[in-house]
């Protein structure tokens, strides 16, 4: 068999992988809200921040 | 840092009533409790992503007391276990990053909560919690303490929630997976080299691009077929005819090619054809999560009301009640049900139901609708119909209602291509006949390839682009309409109808006017301090009206109910109130007027007359010049000399109408050719609204509450509409530039197609081409024309 089935079928899995990965993320409801993620994972490292934050505040 | 506004909600601070807390401003006592909790938990970055985020924080007074009632409490529930609930809180105060933050944190403030997420753009906070350690009502009254109270409706009781509809996204990816690897897979043919190793592969690279069609062509495209059968059934040709006669001609003359080894077939075009065309439906469907266009009566009414049985209060169920129970109404809560009233004196404000500007008595005994909203402390009702047959909520049964949609509306698209279709028919069947007699296997392809070429793919585009841009541009200035078709019905509109109170009127706020014997200061200070004992709304208004004074003691204070406040200032006898209370002579009925004696001696009267909107008059003589205008109003006849000097000559002023009169009224119009653009705010328009070709409903509040309509129009924006219908009328001449466009790069593929000249190539080409300059063209007219204008 000639490599460029090989190849091809490696190239055409790999598309259906990422076509799963879409539907699945379609699924979870990833496209239904698009904006409010966008802004949370901004606040990640803010909140770490606001746990040590209200004991230098409190005292 | 701004010391002139409040660190918290961001209003102008007064100074009497200013509030330092931690070198911190405050403009009153419940932001600086706000701050307070926040700063307690640690959560004070809330104010860092975003200044002055926050809401002042309204007394509650017992309006969340339902959620006391278990049966009401699982309705709103969206899971139940043991130890797990699950709830969705619509909260319109939802408007930036801090309040994503601080809600997302509500873990933080609150024990039994264990997650919470907030969806932006619906405007709703989804909360996990534990029962066994905090009940719903304990989360909704800290959610109202911080500023942030729910919205909570009828229309939650039956809140199972819709599937969401994720099948286009589905579809364009499943297009776009196609289209990305037929196009790879065909760049070897594109150059057309012969070549051993070509030749060696060519059946196994066509039938691969054969099999990644197939998917695209049977899934994504499928919406086109099913809508192409649909209008054939009824007999009209819309543009899905064409295109689904397109897709398929050119799948199969395609599968030909490759089994008996003709060519490489338009897989390429086909599957980016599918994809460009999935991509127009998703630009077009721009949607506004956190408005609902279909509300009714519902959304306004509450979830449960408090029934009086042997003395005891209990909130139950808005749907459960009887005919017969004794209601408790208080302050500012709804009258959900028609009935009698029981306590002596109720003011009523009917104004979002009816349209009247002033609240109306009513005594005991007499019959009181639902939908007014009870202005007073606490007052009770025997129920004479149950919420579905009291006579507001009646108005829904009308058939204008379960018209899910305007469907017999004609788009322009369908116009044309009522006409397209059978001209390609012919010039298809025309072709075909005069190759049969030069060459047979030509004319099949001729055949085939003029469907393809012709497949109105631009042609398509063009009004999803355009219009799904003006939707955007609309959007970001405060008019949110409903769909895209609206833009196009509201370009064709010739006359407009307004509503009177609360669309060209503000609400709550009155122009006050003094006629009479001059009054001085000191007198003015003697007025104001008397007023400041009644809680009559028109006191109260007339009080926030007058000059700040230092205030004087009251001697002999009386309020007599459905007349005025009396009582004695400095000595002097004063009486406020109406007409008849006073001593006046009563001239104008009509008019809302406060009117006010000195020692029994009338000196004059405060006349409330509604404010209009800034720019009204300019906006209609804008108008005037286009459309016919007309006021249908609910409201009496007072304000008519208003009006007529206000608006140019030839509106036409109708007073007194009742909500079905405006429905009728509005159909009238339609009957005699005119395409009617109703512009309204209450329930008592919701019919009008819905008969018209365009209804567009005018909100203070867009979160709050609208009836259902074509369009919400932030009530800011309101002179802006004549900008508004100028660039929809704009939109569909950017349509029509463009369909000249498209049919340009038809006439050209066609004649390239009758000779029998279309290689699969040049299709791979002319077709994205004219799809990617008729998208370009669009949006930059349509950007232009919305610049221009505005």
């Amino acid at each position: 068999m000639s490599v460029i089935y090989v190849l091809i079928t490696i190239s055409i899995i790999v598309a259906l992988v990422f076509l799963y990965a879409f539907v699945k993320a379609v699924k979870q409801g990833q496209f239904d809200d698009t904006y409010t993620p966008s802004v949370r994972m901004l606040f990640e490292d803010e909140t770490k921040k606001a746990e040590t934050n209200p004991k230098t505040e409190n005292q | 840092m701004n010391t002139q506004n409040c660190y918290h909600c961001g209003l102008g601070i007064e100074k009497k009533d200013e509030v330092l807390f931690d070198d911190k401003h405050f403009c009153c006592l419940g932001c600086k409790t706000v701050y307070e909790i926040f700063s307690l938990n640690g959560l004070t970055d809330y104010y860092t992503f975003e200044k002055a985020p926050g809401a002042t924080p309204q007394e509650t007074n017992g309006k969340f007391d339902f959620l006391d009632n278990e049966g009401i409490v699982t309705r709103l529930l969206e899971f139940q276990e043991e130890t797990t609930h699950i709830v969705s809180l619509y909260i319109p105060h939802i408007h930036c990053s801090s309040c994503i933050w601080i809600l997302e944190n509500l873990n933080r403030l609150c024990k039994g909560v264990r997650s919470s997420q907030v969806n932006f753009y619906e405007k709703k906070a989804r909360i996990v919690f534990n029962p066994q350690e905090v009940t719903l009502k304990e989360i909704v009254l800290l959610l109202c303490a911080i500023g942030y109270e729910p919205y909570i409706s009828l229309e939650n009781y039956d809140a199972k929630k819709p599937p969401v509809s994720r099948e286009l996204i589905y579809k364009l990816g499943v297009a776009f997976f196609c289209f990305g690897n037929v196009m790879l897979l065909s760049f070897p043919e594109y150059f057309e080299v012969e070549e051993y190793w070509l030749d060696n592969y060519r059946g196994f690279f066509r039938w691969l691009i054969f099999a990644l069609a197939l998917p695209s062509f049977l899934y994504s495209a499928s919406g086109y077929y099913v809508s192409a059968y649909k209008s054939l059934r009824a007999g009209m040709l819309n543009i899905d005819v064409p295109i689904a006669l397109g897709l398929v001609v050119m799948f199969v003359r395609s599968t030909v090619d490759i089994v008996f080894d003709l060519g490489q077939g338009f897989f390429d075009s086909l599957c980016g054809l599918v994809f460009f065309m999935l991509l127009g439906r998703l630009f077009q469907q721009k949607t506004y999560n956190f408005l609902s266009f279909e509300r009714d009566f519902k959304s306004y009414f509450p979830i449960a009301v408090t029934k009086i049985s042997n003395q005891a209060e209990a909130s139950i169920p808005v749907y459960e009640v009887a005919v017969g129970d004794r209601l408790l109404i208080r302050n500012n809560e709804l009258i959900p049900v028609d009935g009698i009233l029981m306590s002596p004196e109720a003011r009523i404000d009917y104004s979002f139901v009816t349209g009247e500007s002033e609240p109306i008595t009513r005594q005991s005994g007499n019959k009181i609708y639902a939908g007014g909203k009870y202005m007073g402390r606490m007052m009770e009702m025997e129920v004479l119909h149950t919420v579905s047959q009291s006579y507001l909520t009646q108005l829904w049964g009308n058939e204008v209602f379960s018209k899910t949609d305007k469907k017999d509306y004609k788009t322009l698209t369908d116009t044309i291509s009522r006409y397209f279709t059978p001209v390609l028919l012919t010039i298809a069947f025309v072709s075909l006949a005069i190759w049969l007699f030069i060459d047979v296997h030509t004319a099949f392809n001729v055949f085939t390839a003029v469907l393809i070429v012709a497949c109105p793919c631009a042609l398509a585009l063009s009004a999803p682009f355009t219009l799904g841009n003006i939707l955007r541009i609309m959007g970001s200035r405060k008019l949110y309409l409903k769909n895209a078709t609206v833009v196009e019905r509201m370009a064709k509109a010739d006359t407009i109808v307004f509503d009177k109170t609360g669309t060209i009127t503000t609400n709550n706020k009155s122009e006050i006017l003094y006629e009479g014997d001059f009054i001085d200061e000191k007198e003015l200070a003697f007025i104001k301090s008397l007023l400041r004992g009644s809680n009559h709304p028109l006191s109260r208004r007339l009080y926030e009206h007058l000059p700040t004074a230092n205030l004087f003691l009251v001697d002999d204070f009386k309020e007599v109910t459905g007349g005025g406040v009396q009582g004695y200032v400095h000595g002097f006898f004063i009486q406020i109130g109406s007409a008849k209370f006073v001593g006046a002579d009563e001239e104008n009925s009509l008019q809302t007027a406060v009117h006010v004696s000195f020692n029994r001696n009338w000196m004059g009267k405060y006349v409330f007359s509604n404010q209009y909107r800034t720019g009204l008059s300019t906006l209609f003589k804008e108008l005037a010049k286009t459309h016919e205008l007309k006021i249908l109003s609910g409201d009496n006849k007072g304000e008519r000399n208003v009006l007529q000097k206000l608006l140019p000559k030839g509106t036409e002023l109708v007073f007194n109408q009742k909500p079905e009169q405006k429905l009728a009224y509005i159909e009238a119009l339609q009957k005699r050719g005119k395409n009617v653009i109703m512009v309204g705010d209450g329930l008592n328009d919701a019919g009008a609204l819905a008969q018209s070709n365009v209804g567009i409903s005018v909100s203070e509040n867009v979160n709050v509450f609208s009836p259902a309509c074509d369009g919400i129009l932030d009530a800011t924006q309101f002179r802006k509409m004549g900008y508004f219908i100028k660039l929809s009328k704009n939109a569909v001449l950017t349509i029509k530039m463009s369909f000249t466009l498209s049919l340009l790069y038809n006439v050209v593929g066609l004649s390239f197609a009758v000779m029998g000249l279309l290689s699969p190539l040049f299709a791979a080409i002319i077709m994205p081409l004219s799809t990617v300059t008729i998208v370009s063209f669009v949006t930059l007219m349509s950007n232009y024309f919305a610049r221009r204008s505005g």
